[in-house]
C-alpha cells in the first residue's frame, strides 16, 4: 500500500523525470535488452541498436505512460485500464518482464540521482512500479 | 559450471576494487525479509532507523565481504558457497527468494553509487553475477 509519505517521495522523484523522459526511457529499455536478453523477443520489429529512433520512441511513450500514473496513484486500476487491456489481450507479454523493466528503470533512477536515490526513495517506488505491475497484470486471466 | 567472459570478470572486479564495504539500502528496501531474520537486530522500524542501525551496518559488510569471496573465487562460486547454503537452509531457514531481492536491491545500491561508471554492460555482469551467488546459496537446499 502507498503510504502519504511514499507518494511524496514518488511525486518529488517524478518531478526530476520531467524533460528526460526520452532519455530515461530509452536508456532503461537498453539495459533491459542489455541485461534480460529474453526481453527482446518481444521487439524483433525494431531496430535494438544503442540509440534507435524505436527504442527511443518507445521509452519516451512507456515513461510517459508511468507518468500518468503517478498522476493518478490513489486509482491505479481505471488510469491503467486501457494499457491493462493491451497487454493482457494484444501485446501478451508475460508479467514477469514487468519486475525486469522496473528494476532497470529503477537503476536508470539511480544512475541519475545518485545519493538522492535512498533507500526510503527507493523503496516507495519499488512499490509503485509493482502496483503498477500489478495492474497491467490484472485482465491477463 | 558458469562461464564468465574476461570483459565480465574485469566489469565485476573494477566496481569491487572501488566499493566501501557498506550496505545501508538494502533492509528498507524489502521490508518482509526482516522480521523473521533479523529480529534480533533491535530498530527497524524506519528505512532511516535502519540506516543508522549498527547491527545492520555490521552485517552488511559481512554480507558484502562474502561477496568479495565470491568475486575473488568467479571460476568456484559453487563451492565457495556450499556451507553458507547449508547455513542458510538448516539453521536460518531462509526463503532464497530473498537471495535474489538482495541481489536486485545491491545493483540499485551501486548504480546510485557510481553513476554513470555502472553503464548497461556493468549492470548485466553484475545481474549476472548475483544471480550465480544466488543460485549458489540455494543449491543446497533440502
Amino acid at each position: 500500500m502507498l503510504t502519504a509519505d511514499d507518494k511524496k517521495l514518488i511525486q518529488a522523484i517524478w518531478d526530476k523525470v520531467q524533460g528526460h523522459q526520452e532519455d530515461f526511457g530509452a536508456e532503461a529499455l537498453q539495459r533491459m535488452f542489455i541485461t534480460y536478453p529474453p526481453t527482446k523477443t518481444y521487439f524483433p520489429h525494431f531496430d535494438l541498436s544503442p540509440g534507435s529512433d524505436q527504442i527511443r520512441g518507445h521509452g519516451k511513450k512507456v515513461v510517459n505512460a508511468l507518468g500518468n500514473a503517478v498522476k493518478s496513484m490513489d486509482n491505479l486500476s481505471q488510469a491503467l485500464s486501457e494499457l491493462s487491456n493491451l497487454h493482457a489481450y494484444n501485446l501478451r507479454v508475460d508479467p514477469v518482464n514487468f519486475k525486469l523493466l522496473s528494476q532497470c528503470f529503477q537503476v536508470v533512477l539511480a544512475v541519475h540521482l545518485g545519493k538522492e536515490y535512498t533507500p526510503e526513495v527507493h523503496s516507495a517506488f519499488d512499490k509503485f512500479l509493482s502496483a503498477v505491475a500489478a495492474v497491467l497484470a490484472e485482465k491477463y486471466r | 559450471m558458469v562461464h564468465w567472459t574476461a570483459e565480465e570478470k574485469q566489469l565485476i572486479t573494477s566496481v569491487w576494487s572501488k566499493v566501501n564495504v557498506q550496505l545501508p539500502g538494502v533492509c528498507s528496501a524489502a521490508p518482509w525479509t526482516e522480521k523473521p531474520f533479523f529480529a534480533s537486530f533491535g530498530n527497524l522500524s524506519s528505512p532511516t532507523a535502519i540506516v543508522g542501525n549498527p547491527k545492520v551496518r555490521a552485517h552488511g559488510r559481512k554480507v558484502l565481504t562474502s561477496f568479495g569471496e565470491a568475486i575473488k573465487n568467479l571460476d568456484n562460486i559453487k563451492a565457495t558457497y556450499a556451507k553458507l547454503s547449508e547455513l542458510h537452509c538448516e539453521k536460518l531457514h531462509v526463503d532464497p527468494e530473498n537471495f535474489r531481492l538482495l541481489g536486485d536491491i545491491l545493483i540499485i545500491v551501486l548504480a546510485s553509487h557510481f553513476a554513470r561508471d555502472f553503464t548497461p554492460a556493468c549492470q548485466f555482469a553484475w545481474q549476472k553475477l548475483v544471480s550465480v551467488v544466488a543460485h549458489a546459496l540455494a543449491r543446497k537446499y533440502h
